[in-house]
């Protein structure tokens, strides 16, 4: 899927500057792209340096182990797959949180710590497990408390009201996250079921396998 | 309730900053060192995330400035003016998902011409707000750990993007339409 709309996006594009005569825009927004690539990765290294060595600190402490056991039990629904106490837990929680409070700088680098911890247990390392999708779908939907850039926008523009978006928002970021939950059930379960039968095996039927599904299968799609 | 949030969210990064070293420096963990070694992780995951922002980058880069998403809003803009939604923010439910800076962007200009108080400058505003950059947040995270095969993460994403857009559209037409 992620082919398609790339190359999607330079076809059409392509097709609309020659027939907008923008092609000169085109090679500048190409290389434009490559450059805002570089930028944001680089503005990356300072919050990543910088959290991924707290979080040494923390994980060394033990602190990840404690926080995953108190609280783990309030994911492990999310993450049936993650063993429980496993640091890739904390993580989560760390990075659930950090989004929670609208901190983006340090969501980030937790995600992606838990996501480095989720690719531990990933049998095939080029394929994303059900537990990355659904930490994903966590971060995509991406549930806020506080919207803190808009409320500085607004409070820019002379609202009345800045904080007045935070019942707005909280309600529209509730109902996509749990849409995204669910999706990522539905979806999690459609791959299960499409999981390739034992080789030659007669029966494709789903009751025998199902008892000890493999987490993974390198499925396309 | 928004004190108390946005005071904890303020307080949040120092008491961590402070008491996960402290407590670490009670159980006996070389704290310096263990930042440090922590730490060296971070140069690499940030520069191993590069080929595959610019390659997304540069496609939604082209995608915008060829004229293609202006002419797709132009396209869906009058398709939903029939619900008595402003149509003025329907871009944003393109511009959302595939680029945090853009829909930004488009967002403030909406607030600076009608007002932050306006139901367009609210109904952007919790757009904005509600969700974050699918593409990029995919982006990142997979180009992280070098997955290749998303599988289904990104379905799910949209999804939930064209919810939560619809959900922040019904909620403003219903507080303040």
């Amino acid at each position: 899927m992620i082919n398609g709309i790339w190359l999607g996006m330079i076809i059409i594009g392509f097709l609309f500057a020659a027939v907008n005569g923008r092609i000169d825009e085109f090679t500048a927004a190409v290389f434009d792209g490559a450059k805002s690539g570089v930028t944001v990765s680089f503005g990356l290294i300072s919050v990543l340096v910088f959290w991924l060595g707290i979080m040494r600190i923390a994980e060394d402490a033990g602190l990840l182990k404690k926080i995953a056991k108190i609280l783990g039990p309030i994911v492990s629904f999310l993450f049936p797959d993650v063993p429980k106490g496993h640091p890739a837990i904390g993580y989560i929680l760390s990075n659930m949180s950090a989004n929670l409070l609208g901190l983006g700088n340090a969501a980030t680098p937790m995600g992606i710590k838990a996501m480095q911890e989720l690719q531990k247990l990933n049998p095939d390392k080029e394929t994303a497990t059900p537990a990355m999708c659904t930490l994903l779908a966590l971060n995509t939907a991406s549930i806020t408390l506080i919207p803190a850039t808009l409320i500085a926008i607004r409070l820019n523009y002379n609202s009345a009201d800045p904080a007045g978006i935070v019942g707005t928002t909280l309600a529209a970021t509730a109902v996509a996250t749990l849409a995204a939950i669910a999706a990522d059930r539905f979806f999690r379960r459609l791959t299960l079921l499409r999981k390739p039968p034992k080789p030659p095996s007669a029966k494709s039927g789903s009751a025998p396998l199902s008892k000890t599904p493999l987490p993974n299968s390198s499925l396309k799609g | 309730m928004y004190q108390l949030i946005s005071l904890i969210s303020a307080w949040a990064i120092p008491v961590m900053i402070t008491f996960i070293p402290l407590y670490a420096f009670t159980r006996k963990v070389p704290v310096y060192e263990s930042f440090v070694e922590g730490a060296k992780d971070g140069f690499g995951t940030a520069i191993a995330i590069i080929p595959h922002l610019v390659g997304m980058l540069v496609a939604i880069s082209v995608f915008r400035a060829s004229g293609a998403l202006d002419f797709l809003m132009g396209f869906i803009s009058p398709a939903l003016r029939g619900f008595g939604v402003p149509p003025e923010v329907l871009p944003l439910g393109l511009l959302r998902p595939l680029t945090g800076t853009g829909s930004l962007a488009y967002t403030t200009d909406l607030i600076r011409v009608h007002g932050p108080d306006s139901l367009i400058g609210m109904i952007a505003s919790t757009i904005q707000g509600s969700t974050d950059t699918t593409l990029y947040v995919l982006t990142v995270y997979f180009g992280a750990v070098g997955v290749r095969n998303g599988r289904y993460a990104l379905k799910v994403g949209l999804f939930s993007d064209v919810i939560g857009f619809v959900a922040a559209i019904a909620v403003c037409l219903l507080l303040f339409g």
